[in-house]
């Protein structure tokens, strides 16, 4: 016998799809040996620091560069007067915008770049930065997007005033930038005015911030020998920087080569392109040396990519029985100075209009209006896929408001409304095509296993407890059933900056069996080695282990939009698993070849090719893989790779439910999250051991995000929150543990049925924590409070409901 | 500014070089040294991605100046590997329990945890949780973390026992 292992064996050998497979980045980053952008040392490198306006509206009147200019180590100082003539004081944002690198006569929010300075090390840039002088003239201030609206309002953007059109569509104050409308307004005021029950609620989704462990930054090195740029950075789409990079400086695109190197952590931080960026290629063409940028913790959390910040006015009717007839939703959009949002150019709000959720509502309009504020540009997806988590804490939210008019269990409610599993693919009212789910097992499943009765039962215990004066604490049960919508997208309607949403895969094997493999995407710690590999793995047969996955060189890897908006998997994992095929198409002629029999005579098995009905003859994919190299085989060319550009014909639409139970202290307002469990399903699983890691640490997010986590700004519009002493990062103390479960629907037009995971327990956690708080004071009246739900805040509830005695 | 001479023992190795007054331990570490698993996240002592162990405790080498390390022994987590180079106890459970993704507050952990271990060797979950509140994570969630910490108690107490 030529081959004694089992076919289990066989399997469990490859480590592919459905294993825990331990992760290889691992060995790296356990013993420090991580490569990091502040990591990289290049010979005579120069740190670049900012001057920042400590200011959020003002005038410019002079920049004096003189006494910093003297400093030792201080070798230059840019200003926006210095890189107009390379027209790079302004730059275009992702959104259809333009953004001042440096500013430029005036500045729009605190914190704000005003000038550049260069120097030998960083505390001599620092030194530098101090001895700037900058005169600034106050202006008036606008840090409320409603009042921005006002007739009367200060003008904010003097470089587009009076402007009727904007990037989408005909705008009406010169702080607007545009209305987004989707659905059917006249079928939704109608079904309202016409419903058995309405209700009306005004729902925030305050401001905050990704705030990844790791900074922005960046090294640039401007090679004058060769004329290419190198840039190092964290980005999170690579490529679509080199291209940004390329059409704003004028370098040709060839010259250019970006490398994103590990990256620790992005949320979405990291997609959007930075006055430091464009800086510190300047500064290394000037000097003609390389440049390194990293911004330090306050900037990051006062500058770069802030997200949320959305008004959503909603109205939603239903009959009495609590069947959805209709639902409304006009939102504000607060944008800061700049529209710098990183949506795709034909969704100004992002996915906001997935905000019908789980539930099948007849009807539905959605207007958004995107506002100017004297507040940081940004507007990024932290952790979600473009506004979708805004759109589940909307629906989740009205969902529980309605079920307090209904006087209805809000368990229920959900159940009688849910999306059917016989309706999908499903046409949502806001022109979505919903690809695959089945929420009422998932929704029963996740009931049962926290045993929803029994903790229904205890909660109104308490209650009568509480009321009886024997305890100061109440229960609240966190009911949350989210639909995301991730893996954009289709080149049909996804673009950003004219870049169709495609992604891609390349895939070598080597002659003795293993393999290398190229991604246009870029790991911030979701483990894509590890996993992508998995899925070569199981498509051809070859030991995972064998498999060398590399990603974030634009000189290496083929050309793709980067990760985000969890679109690795349902994307590039897609290319990946169609390169697999085409590797294994030829591999079959090989073997067919090899075998001596017709292309047709053989089938896949594993790990192999063998004889239709003769089992025991058969060419493994090692011995394939050799052969391609030192055989002539006729018909076929040498040599075994294949490339895979995938465009998905429709987005995939992971979902979850996640029920989580709260104490909390009327009198001090303090919160214990005593269990929280998290049901996703995914589609298939590719890695159980990451997945559920990627649902801690994205419930951890929304924790935060719930219960503390802001940027707030005062009237003058100083950020309240740029220190992690203000900006809430939950510890290990505090932070609640899950319990996690799945259900498995399979995305019917994803090659391997996997729809993504990363980002749906931040968008079902934050509405999950958030109605456990308001649960526990609806006995009591409480229909809607704002997040973060601290301490305070939750005080000031118990407070307001006149609980304090 | 004018320089000043320190000379410090790092994972064993002395090491001496020249820096100003106001130079950080995490820049020397990183920039003279380059020693770059300790990382910097915030530079104002909340995230403990910068931790080493100094003297048999952790600190936050952001919040030292070099010239206060000065003949001090510091350990980063490159100390932590085995003599034959493959990873210690603690690097291998966070490996083995998935109790890192992005890597970046790694190194400050598992330097934490090193010390935390030898301060209490059975920590139960809760008191590793409160030991381990210094160090900020934005990927794992901690559940992880802990898991791994518990796990390389266990190992470790099971290695001290083997060995008595
Ligand atoms: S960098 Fe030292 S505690 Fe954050
Ligand atoms: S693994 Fe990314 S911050 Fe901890």
């Amino acid at each position: 016998m030529k081959d004694e292992i089992t076919p289990e064996d066989r399997v469990a050998n490859l480590k592919g799809m459905g294993s825990s497979r331990k992760r290889v980045e691992d060995v790296r980053f356990t013993q420090g040996k991580g490569n990091y952008v502040d990591d990289i040392k290049l010979d005579g490198m120069l740190f670049g620091d900012f001057v920042r306006s400590p200011y959020a509206h003002a005038r410019v009147k002079s920049v004096n560069k003189e006494a910093a200019l003297a400093v030792p180590g201080v070798l230059a100082v840019l200003t926006a007067e210095d890189l107009e003539p390379l027209g790079l004081h302004w730059m275009p944002t992702l959104a259809g915008d333009k953004q001042m690198v440096l500013a430029d006569g005036k500045v729009l929010f605190q914190g704000q770049e005003v000038a550049y300075v260069v120097a030998t090390d960083r505390y001599a840039a620092a030194d530098g930065v101090e001895a700037v002088v900058v005169e600034y003239e106050e202006l008036p201030v606008v840090v409320d997007p409603f009042k921005a609206l006002e007739p009367d309002a200060p003008i904010l953007r003097e470089d587009i005033k009076d402007r009727t059109e904007g990037a989408h569509g005909p705008v009406r104050h010169n702080n607007h930038i545009f209305t987004w409308e989707q659905g059917d307004k006249d079928a939704t005021e109608a079904a309202l005015a016409e419903a058995d029950v309405v209700a009306e609620e005004m729902i925030y989704y305050h401001r905050t911030h990704p705030c990844p462990l790791e900074t922005c930054g960046c090294v640039a090195s401007m090679d004058k020998v060769t004329g290419k740029l190198t840039l190092w950075g964290t980005f999170q789409a690579p490529h679509a920087i080199r291209t940004v990079v390329s059409l704003i400086s004028g370098i040709a695109e060839h010259n250019i080569r970006v490398i994103s190197p590990d990256i620790g952590g992005g949320f979405g931080n990291k997609v959007g392109a930075y006055a430091g960026y464009v800086c510190s290629v300047v500064a290394s063409i000037v000097t003609g040396k390389p440049v390194k940028w990293v911004e330090d913790r306050m900037e990051n959390l006062m500058s770069t990519a802030f997200a949320r910040d959305y008004w959503m006015k909603g109205r939603i009717a239903a009959t009495k029985e609590g069947k959805i007839t209709g639902l409304w939703c006009h939102t504000t959009a607060d944008h800061g100075g700049f529209d710098a949002c990183a949506d795709p150019t034909k969704f100004p709000a992002g996915f906001m209009n997935i905000c019908t959720g789980s539930y099948d509502i007849p009807t539905a309009y959605l207007a958004v209006d995107g506002v100017y504020t004297n507040k940081a540009p940004g507007g990024v997806a932290y952790r979600c896929s473009f506004r979708v988590t805004e759109a589940a804490y909307f629906i989740e939210r009205m969902i529980e408001v309605l079920a307090i008019k209904l006087n209805m269990d809000a368990a229920e409610l959900r159940r009688i409304n849910f999306i059917r599993k016989d309706q999908f693919p499903y046409q949502s009212a806001l022109g979505w095509e919903y690809d695959s789910g089945d929420y009422h097992t998932a929704w029963e499943k996740a009931l049962d296993a926290v045993g929803y009765d029994a903790l229904r039962a205890e909660q109104a215990q308490r209650l009568e407890d509480f009321k009886a004066g024997k305890t100061r604490k109440l229960i609240g049960i966190g009911l949350t059933h989210f639909t995301e919508i991730v893996g954009a997208g289709p080149v049909k309607n996804c673009d950003i900056l004219g870049l169709g949403m495609f992604d891609s895969c390349e895939i070598r094997i080597h002659p003795t069996g293993s393999a290398i493999a190229r991604l246009g995407t870029i790991s911030q710690g979701q483990g894509h080695a590890t996993t992508f590999a998995q899925i070569i793995a199981s498509e051809i047969g070859l030991p995972a282990d064998d498999i060398t996955l590399e990603e974030g060189d634009t000189d290496t890897a083929p050309y793709g939009l980067g990760t985000y908006g969890s679109r690795s998997t349902p994307v590039a994992g897609a290319a990946t698993a169609m390169a697999a095929r085409k590797i294994r198409a030829k591999a079959q002629m090989i073997a067919a070849y090899l075998l001596e029999v017709h292309d047709d005579d053989v089938e896949w098995d594993v790990d192999r090719f063998a004889v239709k009905g003769a089992p025991e003859r058969f060419k493994t994919m090692k011995e394939i893989a050799f052969a391609a190299y030192n055989q002539a085989i006729p018909g076929l060319e040498p040599g075994l790779e294949a490339v895979s550009y995938y465009d998905p014909p429709n987005m995939t639409y992971p979902f979850g439910a996640y029920i989580c139970v709260m104490e909390i202290d009327v009198d001090t307002g303090e919160t214990e999250v005593r269990s929280f469990y998290a049901l996703d399903d995914c589609g298939t699983r590719i890695n159980p051991m990451i997945i559920d890691g990627q649902i801690h640490g994205g419930a951890t997010e929304g924790y935060a995000i719930a219960m503390g986590q802001e940027i707030a700004y005062d009237e003058m519009g100083n950020n309240k929150s740029a220190t992690l002493m203000d900006f809430f990062l939950p510890t290990a103390w505090e932070t609640p543990t899950y319990t996690t479960d799945f259900t498995v629907t399979p995305s019917p037009h994803h090659p391997i049925g996997a729809k993504g995971v990363g980002e749906s327990p931040n968008v079902g956690s934050v509405p999950c924590f958030s109605n456990a708080v308001h649960d526990a004071f609806r006995p009591f009246g409480l229909v809607q409070s704002h997040m973060p739900h601290d301490h305070w805040r939750i005080w000031k509830i118990a407070r307001d409901l006149g609980l304090h005695g | 500014m004018s320089k000043m001479h320190v000379k410090l023992t790092v994972n064993g190795q002395e090491v001496e070089g020249l820096a100003e007054p106001r130079t950080l331990l995490i820049h020397f570490l990183r920039e003279n040294l380059n020693i770059t698993g300790p990382h910097i996240g915030c530079e104002t002592s909340h995230c403990g991605a910068c931790t080493v162990d100094m003297n048999g405790k952790s600190v936050k080498s952001c919040t030292l100046f070099v010239a206060q390390a000065n003949g001090a022994d510091v350990t980063t987590v490159e100390g932590l590997v085995n003599e034959d180079g493959s990873l210690g106890v603690i690097q291998e459970m966070f490996r083995e329990h998935h109790g890192l993704q992005c890597g970046f507050c790694t190194p400050g952990m598992i330097t934490r945890a090193h010390r935390l271990l030898q301060e209490n060797p059975a920590p139960t979950e809760e008191e590793v949780r409160f030991g381990m509140a210094g160090n900020l994570c934005r990927c794992t969630g901690y559940q992880n973390i802990v898991k791994a910490i518990l796990a390389s108690a266990d190992a470790l107490n099971a290695q001290k026992e083997a060995a008595e």
